[in-house]
C-alpha cells in the first residue's frame, strides 16, 4: 500500500472524483472529445451543405483530363494529362523556385550581412541601404519591378541580344543551346566521378599529414588539374560524344534549345533579393552576438581577418543564425506563391488557380494546398533542426 | 480553467449547430434594401467603374435592371468586383445575389458548381489579338507563338483545344488576372493575347497604342455569356430570367425609355400584358405589376443597353450580329409574357 506525502493512505479514503489524477484525465479526455467533435462537425457540415447546394465534392477529378497547358513543366505534361499530373507539375515548380531562391538568398544574405559590419564606411552604408530598401518594400512590388521593370524591357525576339555560344536573350527569356549526350558520354562521366573521389581521399590524407607533422601537403593543385584534365582526355578519346541543339530563329521566337523563362528568373531574383535582406540582418545579429574578446583573442593568436571570421566567429555565430534562417526559408517557400501575379506556374497558380476554377471544388483544392505547404514547411524545419544540432555539436 | 475551456467549446459547438434558416434571395434582397451584384472589375462595355466610381457596362446595366424591377430604383445596387477565378465561389457562398460578369454558360459549371444560368445576355466567341507588325492574318498561322491568357476561364481550355486540334505548337503564359495578362502581352512577353472577342475589343482600347493591334478573324469557341444565380431558389431564378426576357420583349414591341409613358396607355393586349395594365404577371414574380415599366424607365430596353455600352457608336464598335433579335436574324429570343 502506497503512502501519501502527509502519511495518509492515498487511495482508499479519497473519493474517485476528488482524485487529481482521475480528474485531470477526465477533463483531458473531455477536451479531446470536444475537439474531435468540433472537427467532425465542421467536416460533416461542409459535406452536407455542399451536397445540398449541388456542388461536386471528393477527389474524383484527380484522374480527369485537365485540358489546359502549363508553360514550365519539369515532368512531361500536356493538355491531355490529368488534374493530378497538373498538381505534381505545380508542386515541383514551387519546390524548384524555392530551392534555387533559398540557395542564392543564403549566399547573398551572408555576404551583405558581413558587409554591413565592414570597417569600410561606404561598404557598410551601402549594405544598410540595400537591407532597408528590400526589407521595407512589399514583395509583390519587388516582383513587378524585376518582371515588368527590368526583364520586361529586354528586346523583342526579332531583335534578340546575341551572346557568345549561340545564347539569345529577349523578352521570352534566355535561350541556350541544349546539350545532347551521346551514349559514350558515360566514360568521361565515370572518369570525372572517380577523380572527384580520388581528390577527396587526397584531401583527407593531407589533413592527416597536417595533424601529424604540422605541414600540409598541397593536394589542391594536383586534385584540381586531375579532376579537370582526366575527364577531358577521356572525353576526346571516346570521340567527343556531346552535341548541342542550338535555338534557331523562327517566325515568332527561336525554337529548339533550352529556355530559361523570364517568369522563373524574375521570381528567383525577387525572392532572393527580398529574403537576402532579412538573412543579412540575421547574419549580422549572429556575428554581433559573439563577444569582441573572441576576435581580439584570435588576432592575438596571429589569425588573419579572414581566418578569424571563417574559423572563430562564423562557427559560433551559426548557432544563432541557423534557427533564424529556418523561418526565413519557410517564408520564402510560402512567398513563392506570389509568382501567380507574374505568370509563374507554381502550385497556387496551377492547382489553386486553374484546377480549382475548372473543377469548382474550392474546399478540396485549398485543403490540399494548405497540406502541401504545411508538409514543405515541416520538412524544411526538420532539415534545419538537424543542421542546427550538427552546428551546435561543434561547441566544446 | 479546464471547465471554462470545456464550457466555451460546448457553447461554440451549439452555436454552430443552429443553421441559419435560409430565406429566399428575393426576401433577403428586399430586407437589405439593395441588390448585391458580382461585376467585372474592368472590362469596358461590360463592367467597369469610371474615375468617379460610377459603373458602366452591359452587365452592370443588367444588375440595375433587376434593382429597378424590385425597388423601382436602378441605383439600389452594390457592385462587387470579382476576378474570374473567384466569381463562382463568391456566388455559391452567398457573397453576391447574382453574378453578371461575362460568364460563359457551360455544362460542367452548371452540374458541379451549384449554380445555374438565367439566360444569355451576350453571345460571344473566343478570338486572338496580335500585334500588326507580326503580319499574322489568321489564327492558323500562330504555330510556335507564345500566348498570354487569364486563368480560371473557359479561355484556357479552348486555347489548348484549338492548338491540339490544329496540331500546332504554342507556349502559354498564364496570369491570375486579365490586367496582368494584358500588360505582359503589351510589353511583348507574348505574341498573342486571347479572350472572348468582346473582351478583346474592350482590352484593345486599354492598350498603350490600340491601333498597333488587330483581332484575328477566327472565332474558336462558343461563349454564351449571361447572368448566373445559385441553384435551389427557383423564385429568384425566374425573376432574373424574366428581367432578361422583359428587356428583349420591350425591344421587340418597340417600347423604350422615351416612349414608355405613352405605351402604358396603349390598347394593344400584348403591350398591356407586358406593361402590367392587364394581368398580374409582376405579382407572380413577387414584384409590382409595373415591373417592366420600372425596368424600361430605369435603364431602357435591350437595344438601348446594347447601343449605349457596346454598340457601333461606342469605342467598342460591336455589331449586333448574333445578339440581334430572332426576328432580325439574331439569336436573342424571349418566350412570350402571357
Amino acid at each position: 500500500m502506497s503512502v501519501g506525502v502527509e502519511g495518509r493512505p492515498s487511495d482508499s479514503k479519497v473519493v474517485f472524483y476528488n482524485d487529481p489524477r482521475i480528474r485531470s484525465l477526465f477533463f483531458q479526455l473531455l477536451l479531446l472529445g470536444l475537439i474531435v467533435a468540433l472537427f467532425w462537425f465542421a467536416y460533416d457540415n461542409t459535406v452536407s451543405n455542399l451536397r445540398k447546394r449541388n456542388i461536386a465534392q471528393g477527389f474524383a477529378f484527380w484522374d480527369v483530363e485537365a485540358g489546359f497547358d502549363i508553360s514550365q513543366t519539369l515532368i512531361s505534361y500536356s493538355a491531355a494529362s490529368s488534374y493530378g499530373r497538373a498538381f505534381w507539375v505545380g508542386l515541383l515548380n514551387t519546390m524548384l523556385v524555392s530551392l534555387v531562391s533559398i540557395f542564392f538568398a543564403t549566399i547573398l544574405g551572408v555576404i551583405i550581412g558581413i558587409l554591413r559590419l565592414s570597417r569600410n564606411w561606404l561598404v557598410a552604408k551601402l549594405a544598410m541601404v540595400y537591407v532597408e530598401i528590400f526589407r521595407n518594400v512589399p514583395l509583390l512590388l519587388i516582383l513587378y519591378f524585376w518582371y515588368r521593370g527590368v526583364l520586361g524591357l529586354l528586346p523583342e525576339p526579332r531583335e534578340s541580344i546575341k551572346l557568345p555560344a549561340d545564347i539569345l536573350l529577349n523578352t521570352r527569356g534566355l535561350l541556350m543551346p541544349k546539350p545532347i549526350f551521346g551514349d559514350a558520354f558515360i566514360y568521361p562521366l565515370i572518369a570525372f566521378v572517380s577523380t572527384v573521389i580520388l581528390g577527396a581521399v587526397l584531401f583527407w590524407w593531407a589533413r592527416r599529414v597536417q595533424a601529424r607533422t604540422g605541414n600540409r601537403p598541397n593536394a589542391g593543385l594536383f586534385s584540381t588539374s586531375m579532376i579537370i584534365g582526366l575527364p577531358l582526355i577521356v572525353f576526346f578519346l571516346s570521340g567527343s560524344p556531346l552535341s548541342f541543339d542550338v535555338p534557331v530563329q523562327g517566325r515568332f521566337n527561336a525554337s529548339g534549345g533550352m529556355t530559361l523563362p523570364p517568369e522563373f528568373v524574375s521570381l528567383v531574383i525577387g525572392l532572393t533579393t527580398y529574403t537576402a535582406a532579412f538573412i543579412a540582418e540575421n547574419v549580422r545579429a549572429g556575428i554581433v552576438a559573439i563577444s569582441k574578446g573572441q576576435t581580439e583573442a584570435s588576432q592575438a593568436l596571429g589569425l588573419s581577418h579572414g581566418q578569424t571570421i571563417r574559423l572563430v566567429i562564423m562557427p559560433q555565430a551559426l548557432r544563432v543564425i541557423v534557427p533564424l534562417l529556418n523561418s526565413e526559408y519557410l517564408s520564402l517557400t510560402k512567398n513563392s506563391s506570389l509568382g501567380v501575379s507574374i505568370g509563374y506556374p507554381d502550385l497556387v497558380n496551377v492547382f489553386t488557380g486553374t484546377v480549382l476554377n475548372q473543377t469548382g471544388q474550392a474546399v478540396e483544392m485549398v485543403s490540399v494546398t494548405m497540406l502541401v505547404y504545411l508538409t514543405l514547411s515541416l520538412l524544411t524545419s526538420a532539415f534545419m533542426n538537424w543542421f542546427n544540432r550538427r552546428v551546435a555539436l561543434v561547441e566544446r | 480553467m479546464k471547465k471554462l475551456i470545456a464550457a466555451a467549446l460546448v457553447a461554440a459547438a451549439s452555436v454552430g449547430l443552429v443553421s441559419a434558416a435560409s430565406a429566399g434571395t428575393l426576401d433577403n434582397v428586399k430586407a437589405k434594401g439593395q441588390l448585391v451584384c458580382g461585376a467585372n472589375p474592368g472590362t469596358a462595355g461590360f463592367g467597369v467603374p469610371d474615375q468617379k466610381g460610377n459603373w458602366t457596362g452591359l452587365d452592370v446595366d443588367y444588375c440595375r435592371a433587376i434593382a429597378a424591377a424590385i425597388f423601382n430604383d436602378p441605383t439600389k445596387v452594390k457592385f462587387v468586383p470579382l476576378s474570374s477565378k473567384d466569381r463562382f465561389t463568391a456566388l455559391a457562398s452567398g457573397e453576391v445575389d447574382v453574378l453578371i460578369r461575362n460568364s460563359t454558360w457551360t455544362m460542367s459549371r452548371e452540374t458541379t458548381l451549384g449554380i445555374i444560368w438565367a439566360g444569355v445576355n451576350f453571345y460571344d466567341g473566343q478570338g486572338f489579338m496580335v500585334n500588326k507588325k507580326l503580319n499574322v492574318k489568321s489564327a492558323k498561322e500562330l504555330n510556335g507563338a507564345s500566348i498570354c491568357v487569364q486563368q480560371g476561364t473557359t479561355t484556357e481550355l479552348n486555347l489548348a483545344d484549338f492548338f491540339r486540334s490544329n496540331k500546332m505548337d504554342y507556349k502559354v503564359v498564364t496570369f491570375g488576372t486579365s490586367e496582368e495578362a494584358l500588360k505582359a502581352y503589351d510589353s511583348g512577353r507574348c505574341d498573342s493575347y486571347t479572350t472572348d472577342r468582346s473582351g478583346l475589343a474592350a482590352d484593345r482600347l486599354s492598350m498603350a497604342k490600340p491601333d498597333d493591334h488587330i483581332i484575328l478573324p477566327e472565332v474558336i469557341s462558343k461563349e454564351p455569356l449571361g447572368p448566373v444565380v445559385r441553384q435551389g431558389d427557383d423564385q429568384w431564378l425566374n425573376l432574373v430570367k424574366w428581367v432578361h426576357y422583359a428587356l428583349l420583349t420591350t425591344e421587340e414591341l418597340g417600347i423604350n425609355s422615351k416612349n414608355v409613358d405613352e405605351k402604358v396607355k396603349s390598347e394593344d393586349p400584348e403591350v398591356k400584358r407586358v406593361l402590367g395594365t392587364e394581368g398580374k404577371f409582376g405579382e407572380s414574380l413577387g414584384l409590382s405589376n409595373a415591373w417592366v415599366v420600372q425596368i424600361v424607365k430605369g435603364v431602357g430596353n435591350y437595344e438601348e443597353l446594347f447601343e449605349r455600352n457596346v454598340g457601333p457608336n461606342t469605342p467598342l464598335q460591336l455589331a449586333r450580329s448574333s445578339n440581334a433579335l430572332w426576328s432580325k436574324g439574331g439569336l436573342q429570343y424571349a418566350p412570350p409574357i402571357r
